[in-house]
């Protein structure tokens, strides 16, 4: 195999892994399915009165969306921790935190992307004003590959443990709070008619470190173990 | 101040009183747990020991 | 006279060091525990605006700074061990976990017992509590994980990089828990007067100092026993009087 420029290597790894994750279309769905169950929920808990509802309606989007990454985090690296294959790319000469990178993003785009395209659909369920929604797809859209960064660190010190998806929830959801603050605060910050560009400029902020820092993190913990 | 109106606390006795009741049984059952453990690893090492020794 | 330092980073020694320091500093907090509640229940004048309520305060701020200041200190061992692979390092780390997260559970339980009479509720989501709660998710996350993993090196190795990476969030997290809380109108603690009576700081400072104390010597005895397991197929165990004669724990 000729030697791969690292965007070779992310482009490679990441239609692999989407194409692994279009076989496997059922994870992909009880994932956003999952998504929807729970923003749904909500309001057969607290009961249909509309202002209520459009006031919980951000932090309800995105506690649901952030569990629903938690439950989808298990996946990221088992199919292949268990084939092998993982173990393989462990000795590939070109770095493995690109490599990663791109498993991170793949998974992101099977996993995270379709939340953010199906949360303006669960919006509406609590009545939110358009711009609203437009912010709060926007605020999703920068916030979930974080999580998924984030999650991707906890999954990889996971790998192969008992515990399974409870406690990679465990262990990442503290350190997703503020992405969950920034998040519901933009959405948060338009209904009350205030600026929203610093919350998300936070966000993008906080991509920003989670782009740099993340997949060197995740490749350290793989290492460890694969050990 | 007398003994009974210091526990009053100004009324605050519950919370106050509530505060450090619970660090002072948290330390009691730290220290009792550190010591139990060490007393059940230093039991698992003699049987270790003795199993060694009948050999 | 010079100490070689460095012979103190290897089980054996550190056992028995660890040993002679614990009595010491046991004996210590006991004395600093006396003198301190003393000074803050005795001699430290009743507030103005929160009355008596507010000599939790000797019991919660030592907590709560102590909670923070072992999560440092857990993660500041943990990377030695992850970086130069020595396991007594790894050893005092979890040894701390225990510590940290159960003064941090006494910072939230006297935190929202001192909440309640001052602004009404048990629990009042300002910024500091709530910071502290998701250090102690973070707490457990450290011991979850490392009680997760059968083998002691990768477990070691995990969990240091989860202390680490948890470290590293905790001004992260707690500047946006700030941020989220002023937006939400959280209320902060308020004392009569801009300065702390001089014999409440002397009472906050002595009981800080006894927390401290006795958080070491429980450390130390915990490190004691979590030697003793991973050590013990060693020889130098197996020669331990406490080992070799049985009769009574010492």
């Amino acid at each position: 195999m000729n030697k791969l420029s690292l965007f070779g290597l992310l482009g490679l790894v990441i239609r692999r892994d989407l194409v692994l994750a279009m076989r496997r279309r059922a994870d992909v769905l009880t994932t956003l399915i999952f998504f929807v169950m729970v923003v749904s929920l909500f309001p057969l808990g607290v009961g249909p009165e509309p202002d209520m509802l459009r006031k919980m309606a951000p932090g309800v989007v995105w506690v649901a969306a952030l569990l629903a990454s938690m439950l989808s985090l298990s996946r990221m690296f088992s199919a292949d921790y268990q084939d092998g294959t993982l173990e393989q790319m462990l000795l590939v000469p070109q770095s493995l935190s690109m490599l990663v990178l791109g498993k991170i993003l793949a998974h992101w785009m099977a996993s995270g992307l379709p939340l953010v395209l199906m949360a303006p659909v669960l919006g509406l369920q609590f009545d939110m004003s358009a711009q609203s929604l437009g912010v709060l797809m926007l605020s999703l859209l920068l916030g979930s590959p974080i999580l998924s960064m984030i999650g991707a660190v906890g999954a990889a010190l996971t790998l192969g443990l008992r515990g399974g998806g409870v406690l990679v929830s465990l262990l990442v959801l503290p350190l997703c709070v503020p992405v969950l603050i920034f998040g519901t605060g933009a959405v948060e910050a338009v209904n009350s008619g205030m600026n929203y560009a610093s919350h998300l400029s936070l966000l993008a902020a906080l991509l920003m470190l989670a782009l740099v820092f993340a997949p060197w993190v995740t490749a350290q913990a793989l290492r460890i173990s694969m050990e | 101040m007398s003994w009974s109106e210091f526990f009053a606390m100004k009324g605050y006795a519950f919370y106050v009183w509530g505060s450090y009741g619970m660090a002072l049984l948290v330390f009691i059952v730290e220290i009792a747990m550190v010591r139990h453990k060490r007393k059940i690893t230093l039991q698992q090492l003699r049987l270790m020991r003795d199993a060694g020794e009948e050999e | 006279m010079a100490i070689n330092w460095f012979k103190y980073s290897a089980p054996t020694t550190f056992y028995g060091l660890a040993g002679k320091l614990v009595p010491w500093f046991a004996g210590v907090s006991a004395i600093l525990f006396v003198v301190g509640l003393y000074i803050g229940f005795f001699v430290a004048p009743t507030d103005a605006v929160q009355s008596e309520a507010y000599r939790i305060m000797f019991i919660h701020v030592p907590t709560s700074i102590l909670s923070m200041f072992l999560y440092l200190v857990m993660a500041a061992y943990a990377a030695l061990g992850l970086i130069f692979n020595t396991r007594l390092s790894s050893m005092m780390a979890t040894a701390l976990a225990p510590t940290g997260a159960l003064f941090t559970f006494i910072a939230l339980w006297s935190g929202a017992l001192w909440g309640k009479p001052m602004w009404g509720a048990w629990w009042v989501w300002d910024a500091r509590l709530t910071s502290e709660l998701i250090l102690l998710f973070l707490y457990l996350g450290f011991i979850s994980l490392h009680a997760s993993i059968d083998d002691p090196r990768r477990a070691d190795r995990a969990s240091a990089l989860l202390a680490i990476v948890g470290s590293v969030n905790v001004p992260i997290i707690y500047f946006s828990v700030k941020w989220w809380n002023t937006l939400h109108q959280g209320a902060t603690i308020k004392f009569s007067g801009t300065s702390m009576q001089i014999a409440m700081q002397h009472a906050l400072f002595t009981m800080l100092l006894a927390c401290w104390t006795y958080a070491v010597a429980v450390t130390l005895l915990r490190v004691r026993s979590i030697i003793l397991e991973r050590e013990r197929n060693t020889q130098w165990v197996s020669e331990l009087p406490e080992v070799k004669l049985d009769g009574g724990v010492q």
